[in-house]
């Protein structure tokens, strides 16, 4: 006897505690495989690209903390980088290097929030997230010495950073550089070798390099997959030139690599915060402005209007996600005529349901949660 | 004759509050009915407040381990925090689905909530504090926690919801593929003291002064392992899978009828700590101490130290997937729980039949068991190609070669 059997859809979102958001997953299933994985996003859309045209650039900046909310130094950077480019402000030396030691921390948080909720996903529900948190804490304990803010920072200005740091900024960078490592040891012992996490993960949602390149994947997920590609070697930008590091790749390209790619990633921005600290240079963090239609009163904290000259302007940066582009087209008002943001959350999503499709419930759960989407910046 | 004060077995308190009755000239039938309410009541108590006292400890518990806090508002060290819990899941509406099967939704938390209560039954607390002394004792154990499977696949299916259907589904091979190693851990001990009655299993440990851990440790482990899955705990809680299908086959219930299941799950994690305890661990005794502390004491004592290896578990350990809990069982439990039934016959049949009988026999049939334990499970786990825990793990490749590709064996070259 034959039982008559039919494929069914589940929604995995937008309420789910796994979708990271409200991101929504429509899986057609035929038991517990997966037949057919469909996305369906928007439901956190809030208009950014938009806003962003009706208001001024200094304005915009605060936008960038809210798209990608888990890694806001870098979506600053993403930014005034496109808007310095598209006025050639020559950026002091010093507020590169401070620009580069933030984003390396910030890249250090991201990946504690990546790993953490990779191995809730797996099912360890809640204690690698916690622990990891612990760490992501104290390096937002130094963004808030840094800027007064833990989470939308707002600290990168066109021109520089908001402000230099304080003198004990230094000194607790030195203290977290002697622990993180510790930390980071703790994880690979954890989570690294544990053989759950490694039959839950290993050859699951695998990406060839040459499919990862077709879907212009980039960050861990495309490095995972062999390809060793880095926006800060590839086309240096803030003071990555000038510091030594590694890229971290993988081979198999499945979940289980883009965790190990991940770690691995940790211990390099610990290696460049290093040098940050070692080499950074004293000297203004602001460049001096005098196209500025408003002069900044006080302490530097950049201008509150520009009008950059007619043009366009791309910047991009490695963020914690992957490569986060900013282009911007001004039509010499302060405020952009386009702002477009090429989020890499949202480009590493299009191969989900190549990466899904033949795998179980419990897969695709891993799956997304390697991507490391936030959903935030998918929608924008 | 013991004197009813006498609480190294409350037994004997309720023995002379029935002979007290008897003098009375009730009927023959009223201390038998005051016997059984005793026991009744006495087990609902116990079990509501246990289950109360453990979600405290596991949530305190939980918290240290991951490096928070955990309840500590509701009273003295967050102690009534379960109280104000049960209070709100009681005062909550409780809420039908609208698509939901109203019967069934209804049937499916009391049919997971009773057996979780009448498991304890024959499940001797001290030497006479056991409410049916069932000559079938382990048998009725069986039976009754795989009615289980029934409820849950009821409120999984009844709700009328993907997630639950899903949990239920998982919950049924799950549940079905593990009864079976289950019975054949208990199936040693049956075989060894040759009774179901778990009064004469605990006898025997007594009498032969061994537990049977020592002489069963494979049947221990299964029994544990599958425990672990008929209790729905991480690293088996496929079933209700929160970070994949939300609650899984409860994820339609709230209010009380949310509360007997959360309660049933706990209730299960004891039954099956006290089948451990009471088959594996000696019951009531402990080397002779049970002369002076209760018998009672010693075994909650047991019974509660055994939970916390669980809530360690769940502290601890990720999830597997549903195929890969499978063929945990069917390729690796199973045919080592079957090898062990073998060797335990053996050994039964050289002792009883063949006359062995002596002073040697057991610690020799212990060495045997644990060579024979350790030699099957790594023997299997290497057959099956995981012959060493991968501290060798896989390590991110270094490189400064912008755009370089690296193929690993199993990524297919172009």
């Amino acid at each position: 006897m034959t039982l008559q059997t039919e494929p069914f859809v589940v929604n995995i979102g937008p309420q789910h505690p796994s979708t990271h958001g409200v991101f929504r997953l429509r899986l057609t299933l035929d038991g517990e495989r997966i037949v057919d994985a469909d996305m369906v996003m928007g439901y956190l859309h809030r208009s950014m690209e938009k806003l962003a045209e009706e208001r001024t650039y200094t304005q915009n900046i605060p936008f960038t903390d809210r798209t990608d909310y888990i890694a806001a130094m870098t979506g600053n950077l993403a930014y005034v980088m496109a808007v310095e480019k598209l006025c050639g402000i020559e950026v002091p030396d010093r507020a590169l290097w401070l620009r580069t030691m933030m984003a390396e921390l910030q890249r250090f948080a991201s990946h504690c929030i990546a790993i953490g909720i990779f191995a809730n996903d797996c099912g360890a529900w809640q204690t690698p997230v916690m622990h990891m948190f612990r760490d992501r804490e104290k390096i937002l304990d130094l963004f808030e010495m840094a800027c007064g803010a833990r989470l939308t920072l707002n600290y990168m200005r066109i021109g520089g950073v908001s402000r230099d740091i304080p003198p004990e900024f230094i000194p607790a960078v030195r203290k977290l550089l002697k622990d993180l490592p510790k930390r980071v040891d703790e994880y690979e012992d954890l989570l690294l070798s544990n053989e759950i996490i490694v039959a839950r993960s290993r050859g699951v949602g695998a990406l060839t390099p040459e499919q990862a390149i077709a879907h212009s994947v980039s960050g861990p997920m495309l490095r995972a997959s062999g390809v060793a590609w880095d926006v800060r070697t590839a086309d240096p930008y803030a003071a990555y030139g000038k510091v030594d590091f590694d890229i971290a790749v993988g081979t198999n390209g499945d979940v289980y690599d883009r965790f190990v790619v991940r770690l691995a990633e940790m211990r390099q921005s610990l290696r460049i915060v290093e040098q940050c600290v070692e080499m950074m240079p004293a000297g203004p963090v602001h460049a001096a402005f005098a196209g500025a239609s408003v002069q900044p009163i006080g302490n530097p904290v950049g201008p509150l209007a520009i009008r950059p000259p007619e043009g366009e302007a791309y910047a991009r940066i490695e963020s914690p996600r992957g490569e986060l582009g900013f282009y911007i087209v001004s039509d010499g008002s302060p405020a952009p005529f386009r702002f477009h943001i090429r989020s890499p959350s949202f480009i590493n999503l299009t191969p989900l349901k190549l990466m899904s499709v033949g795998g179980t419930v419990a897969d695709a759960i891993v799956i997304l949660g390697s991507v490391d989407i936030v959903v935030g910046e998918v929608d924008r | 004759m013991t004197e009813w004060y006498d609480f190294r077995d409350i037994g004997n308190a309720v023995g002379a509050l029935l002979d007290q009755i008897r003098d009375w000239g009730a009927p023959d039938w009223v201390p038998y009915v005051a016997a059984t309410l005793i026991g009744i009541v006495g087990i609902l108590l116990w079990a509501v407040l246990s289950v109360l006292a453990f979600i405290w400890i596991e949530r305190r518990v939980v918290g240290l381990m991951q490096n928070r806090i955990g309840p500590n508002r509701v009273g003295p060290q967050g102690l009534l925090q379960p109280v104000a819990d049960a209070i709100k899941l009681l005062l909550k509406e409780a809420i039908t689905t609208t698509n939901a099967d109203r019967y069934m939704f209804w049937l499916g938390p009391i049919l997971v909530f009773i057996p979780t209560i009448v498991v304890f039954a024959p499940i001797p607390f001290g030497e006479e504090m056991v409410l049916a002394d069932l000559n079938v004792g382990v048998l009725f154990l069986i039976a009754i926690a795989s009615i289980n499977t029934l409820a849950v696949f009821i409120a999984g299916w009844s709700s009328n919801n993907k997630y639950a259907l899903l949990g239920a589904m998982r919950t049924i091979a799950m549940l079905i593929s593990y009864e079976i190693i289950q019975v054949l851990a208990l199936l040693g001990v049956v075989l060894f003291v040759g009774s179901m009655r778990l009064g004469d299993i605990i006898g025997w440990q007594l009498d032969h002064d061994v537990w049977l851990i020592v002489l069963q440790p494979v049947a221990v482990l299964c029994y544990i392992i599958a425990g672990a899955v008929e209790m729905n705990r991480s690293p088996m809680d496929i079933a209700e899978a929160e970070s994949e299908i939300v609650a899984g086959y409860h994820t339609e219930y709230g209010g009380i009828k949310f509360g007997f299941f959360y309660q049933a799950e706990y209730l299960a994690g004891f039954a099956i700590t006290a089948v451990v305890v009471t088959l594996y661990l000696g019951g009531y005794t402990l080397f002779g101490l049970e002369q002076w502390v209760p018998g009672w004491l010693i075994f909650l004592g047991k019974l509660y130290g055994f939970f916390f290896t669980y809530i360690w578990f769940r502290g601890t350990l990720p999830r597997l997937r549903i195929d890969q809990l499978m063929a945990f069982a069917w390729k690796f439990l199973l045919p080592i729980s079957i090898l062990n039934v073998l060797l335990v016959g053996s050994e039964v049949l050289l002792w009883k039949e063949a006359g062995l009988e002596s002073q040697l026999a057991i610690p020799l049939f212990a060495v045997i068991n644990g060579a024979f334990a350790v030699a099957v499970v790594v023997g299997w786990a290497t057959a099956l190609g995981h012959s060493a825990p991968r501290h060798t793990a896989h390590r991110a490749i270094l490189t400064q070669e912008v755009g370089a590709i690296f193929y690993g064996e199993a990524a297919p070259r172009p």
